[in-house]
C-alpha cells in the first residue's frame, strides 16, 4: 500500500485523465456531440416546446456573431463596440435584395457570400479610420460607427426610399436552397421536419464552417500576426508585420462572419428593422466573447449559448413564482433583467478570465494580477 | 559618391537630425557601417543613441538626413518595410510578445519571410503546411542557437531576464536581417551572462550578419566592436577603432568632463 491513499474522487479523476488521452475517447466524444446536435431540435421540441427550437437557432446565429467579434477583440485585441453594424449590413443586404421592397428576389446561395463580402468591405471601411487608435479611443470610435449605420438605416427612406426607415423591410423571402424552401415542412427518412428545424440545420452547418475557419485562422501565420499586434504593436511592426493590413484583415474577417449571420437572420425572421441593431446588441455580443473567454473558441461558444438561453430561461420566473408562492410577487420582466445582470457580475467576479478561458488568457490575467 | 554601389558599406546614414520640441535629440549625425563588422554606438545617457536606432528602423521620421541600406533609401519607409529590407532590432526595455511562448515569439519573426494568407490559413494546403513546418523548425533552431531551446514552450514573460534578451535576439534573427541592431543587449546581465552574450554576438557576426550595438558595458564594447562611434548631446563627437576612441580627448571630456564639472 502506498503512503498516499487515494480518495475515491482522486482515483476517478486519474481514470478520467487516462480516458481523455485515449484517441478512441476523442472520437466517441465527437460522435456523441454530433448526435446530440442533430437530435437537439427533436429533444428540445419534445421537452420544452417549439419556441426552444427557435431559441436554439438563434443561439447558433449568435455563436457566429460572437466568433466574428472574437477575431477582432480576442485575436487582434481591438476593442470594437459597434460590431452589430456588420450584422445589420448583412441583414439589410439580404432583406433589400430578396423581398418585395425593390421586388428583387435574388437566390440565397448568391446573397449569402455576397453579403459576407459587403460586410467585409464595411469592416475595412470602418476599420481604416481607426487604425491609429487603441483601447478606449478605438472603443469610442467603433461605438460611433455602430450607431451611424443604425441611424442610416433608420433615415434612408427619404428622399429616395432605400431602407424603408423605421418600418423596416417586411415579407423577406424565406431561405431557399434551389427548389427547397426552408419555410416549409419536409419529410426526411419518415421524420417530419418543420420549418424551424430546417433553419436550425442550415445554421448548424454554417456555424460549423465559421468555427472551422476561426480555428484555422487562429493557428496560422495570420493568427500569430494578430496575436503579435495584440501583445505589442511596435515590436510587431519592427518584426516586419504590416500592422495596418493585419488589423484591417481582422476587421474584415470579423465583419464577414457578422454579414453571414445577418443574412441568415433576415431570411429566418422575414423582417428586419433598425431596432434589431442597437448598441445593446453590440454589448451583448461583446459580453458573450468576454464572459465565455476571449480568444478561446469553445469559451466564446459557451458564452454565446448562455447569453441567448439565460434570458429566455428567466422568463419562467413568473410561472415559478406562482408555483412556489401561489401568486406572482415580482414582475418577471423586471426580475429577469435583474437576475441576468447579477449573473453577469457574479461570473466576472468569480471567473475574471471568462467561463472557459484559453490557457493563454489565464496566463495573461495571472500575469496582470501579478504585476498589479 | 553614389550611395552603396557595390561598396563595402551596408548601412549609411547621412546628416540625420531629429528634434523633439525644443530638444535637439540628433544633429547632423552621419555613419557608415561596413558589411560584416560589429559597430558600436556609445555615449552618455540621453546622447541620442536610441533615437538614432528609432530613426534607422523607421519608428521616427528624421527631420533631416537620409539612411541607405545597400545603397537603397530607407528614409520614409514604414518600420515593417525596413524590417523586410533587412534591418532587425531589439529594444532597450525588451519588447517581447509577453504572453506568447518563446517559440511563438520567434515564429512571429518568420512572418516577413513567409507568405501564407487567409486562403492558405483556411484551406491549409500542402504549401501552407510545408511553410508552417519550416517556420516552426527554423524557430526552434534559432532558440537552440541562442541557447534557450529547453524553454521553448514557456511564455516569454516567464523567462529569466537574460533569456528574454536572448529570445529577442532569436526573434530578430528569424527575420533574416542583414543588419542586426541591438539596443543595450547586456543591460542587467551579470559577468557570466555578458561573456555568453559576447560569444553569441561573435557567432552571429561569423554567420554573416552585420551588428550595430548600443552598449554601456565599456569592456564589452571595446572587446567586441571593430569600430565605435560616440554620440554626445545628439552629435557625433568621435568615430574609429576602440583604442583610438578611448584616447580621444573629446570622448574623455564627454564622459568625464560632465562628471567633474
Amino acid at each position: 500500500m502506498s503512503a498516499q491513499p487515494q480518495s475515491g474522487a482522486g482515483r476517478f479523476t486519474g481514470r478520467w485523465r487516462e480516458l481523455r488521452r485515449d484517441p478512441r475517447f476523442a472520437w466517441a466524444a465527437v460522435l456523441a456531440l454530433a448526435l446530440l446536435l442533430v437530435a437537439l431540435p427533436f429533444l428540445t421540441d419534445w421537452i420544452a416546446g417549439r419556441t426552444w427550437v427557435r431559441i436554439a437557432a438563434f443561439a447558433l446565429l449568435y455563436i457566429m456573431l460572437a466568433l466574428g467579434l472574437n477575431i477582432v477583440v480576442g485575436y487582434a485585441g481591438l476593442l470594437d463596440l459597434g460590431y452589430v453594424a456588420f450584422f445589420a449590413v448583412g441583414a439589410y443586404f439580404y432583406a433589400l435584395l430578396a423581398s418585395p421592397h425593390f421586388d428583387l428576389h435574388l437566390p440565397f446561395w448568391l446573397l449569402l457570400p455576397a453579403g459576407a463580402g459587403v460586410a467585409c468591405m464595411f469592416g475595412v471601411l470602418l476599420g481604416a479610420p481607426t487604425l491609429k487608435l487603441r483601447g478606449d479611443y478605438l472603443a469610442i470610435v467603433t461605438l460611433g460607427f455602430g450607431e451611424i449605420i443604425r441611424i442610416f438605416l433608420l433615415n434612408l427612406n427619404a428622399p429616395v426610399n432605400i431602407t424603408n426607415g423605421p418600418q423596416g423591410v417586411n415579407l423577406i423571402d424565406p431561405i431557399h436552397l434551389g427548389d427547397l424552401s426552408l419555410a416549409q415542412a419536409h419529410a426526411v427518412l419518415g421524420l417530419e421536419l418543420p420549418a424551424v428545424y430546417n433553419y436550425y440545420y442550415l445554421f448548424l452547418l454554417l456555424t460549423l464552417a465559421v468555427i472551422f475557419v476561426s480555428m484555422r485562422l487562429e493557428d496560422s501565420r495570420i493568427g500569430r500576426a494578430w496575436a503579435a499586434i495584440r501583445e505589442d504593436e511596435v515590436a510587431a511592426a519592427a518584426m516586419g508585420i504590416n500592422t495596418r493590413n493585419v488589423k484591417l484583415l481582422a476587421f474584415a474577417m470579423g465583419a464577414s462572419f457578422g454579414g453571414v449571420s445577418g443574412g441568415l437572420f433576415a431570411g429566418f425572421q422575414g423582417f428586419v428593422s433598425p431596432e434589431s441593431f442597437t448598441i445593446i446588441e453590440s454589448i451583448m455580443i461583446l459580453c458573450m466573447v468576454v464572459l465565455g473567454g476571449m480568444g478561446h473558441i469553445p469559451g466564446v461558444i459557451v458564452g454565446a449559448v448562455l447569453l441567448v438561453v439565460l434570458p429566455e430561461a428567466l422568463r419562467y420566473l413568473g410561472p415559478l413564482q406562482s408555483l412556489v408562492f401561489g401568486r406572482v410577487l415580482a414582475d418577471p420582466a423586471d426580475l429577469r433583467l435583474l437576475v441576468f445582470g447579477l449573473a453577469l457580475i457574479l461570473v466576472m467576479l468569480l471567473r475574471p478570465s471568462g467561463l472557459w478561458p484559453s490557457a493563454l488568457r489565464r496566463r495573461e490575467l495571472a500575469a496582470a494580477g501579478g504585476r498589479a | 559618391m553614389t550611395p552603396g554601389g557595390g561598396s563595402a558599406a551596408l548601412l549609411e546614414a547621412r546628416g540625420i537630425s531629429k528634434r523633439f520640441g525644443g530638444l535637439a535629440a540628433l544633429t547632423g549625425v552621419s555613419l557608415t557601417i561596413a558589411r560584416g563588422e560589429i559597430f558600436g554606438l556609445i555615449g552618455p545617457n540621453g546622447a541620442g543613441k536610441t533615437t538614432l536606432f528609432n530613426v534607422l528602423t523607421g519608428l521616427y521620421p528624421p527631420d533631416a538626413g537620409e539612411c541607405f541600406l545597400e545603397g537603397e533609401r530607407l528614409t520614409g519607409l514604414k518600420p515593417y518595410r525596413i524590417a523586410a529590407r533587412g534591418i532587425a532590432r531589439t529594444f532597450q526595455n525588451t519588447r517581447l510578445f509577453a504572453n506568447l511562448s518563446a517559440l511563438e515569439n520567434v515564429m512571429v519573426g518568420r512572418h516577413v519571410r513567409t507568405r501564407a494568407g487567409v486562403g492558405g490559413a483556411v484551406l491549409r494546403g500542402a504549401a501552407t503546411r510545408a511553410e508552417e513546418r519550416e517556420i516552426e523548425a527554423r524557430a526552434f533552431e534559432l532558440l537552440g542557437y541562442v541557447g534557450i531551446a529547453a524553454r521553448a514552450s514557456l511564455p516569454a514573460y516567464g523567462l529569466a531576464y537574460g533569456d528574454q534578451r536572448r529570445l529577442e535576439i532569436a526573434r530578430a534573427l528569424a527575420t533574416e536581417p542583414k543588419l542586426l541592431a541591438l539596443d543595450e543587449p547586456a543591460a542587467g546581465m551579470n559577468a557570466t551572462e555578458t561573456a555568453e552574450l559576447r560569444r553569441l554576438l561573435e557567432r552571429i557576426r561569423a554567420s554573416g550578419v552585420t551588428l550595430l550595438l548600443i552598449e554601456h558595458d565599456v569592456r564589452l564594447v571595446m572587446g567586441l566592436c571593430d569600430r565605435v562611434a560616440v554620440l554626445d548631446y545628439g552629435r557625433k563627437i568621435a568615430e574609429g577603432t576602440p583604442p583610438a576612441v578611448q584616447h580621444d580627448p573629446a570622448v574623455i571630456e564627454a564622459y568625464l568632463g560632465g562628471a567633474l564639472a
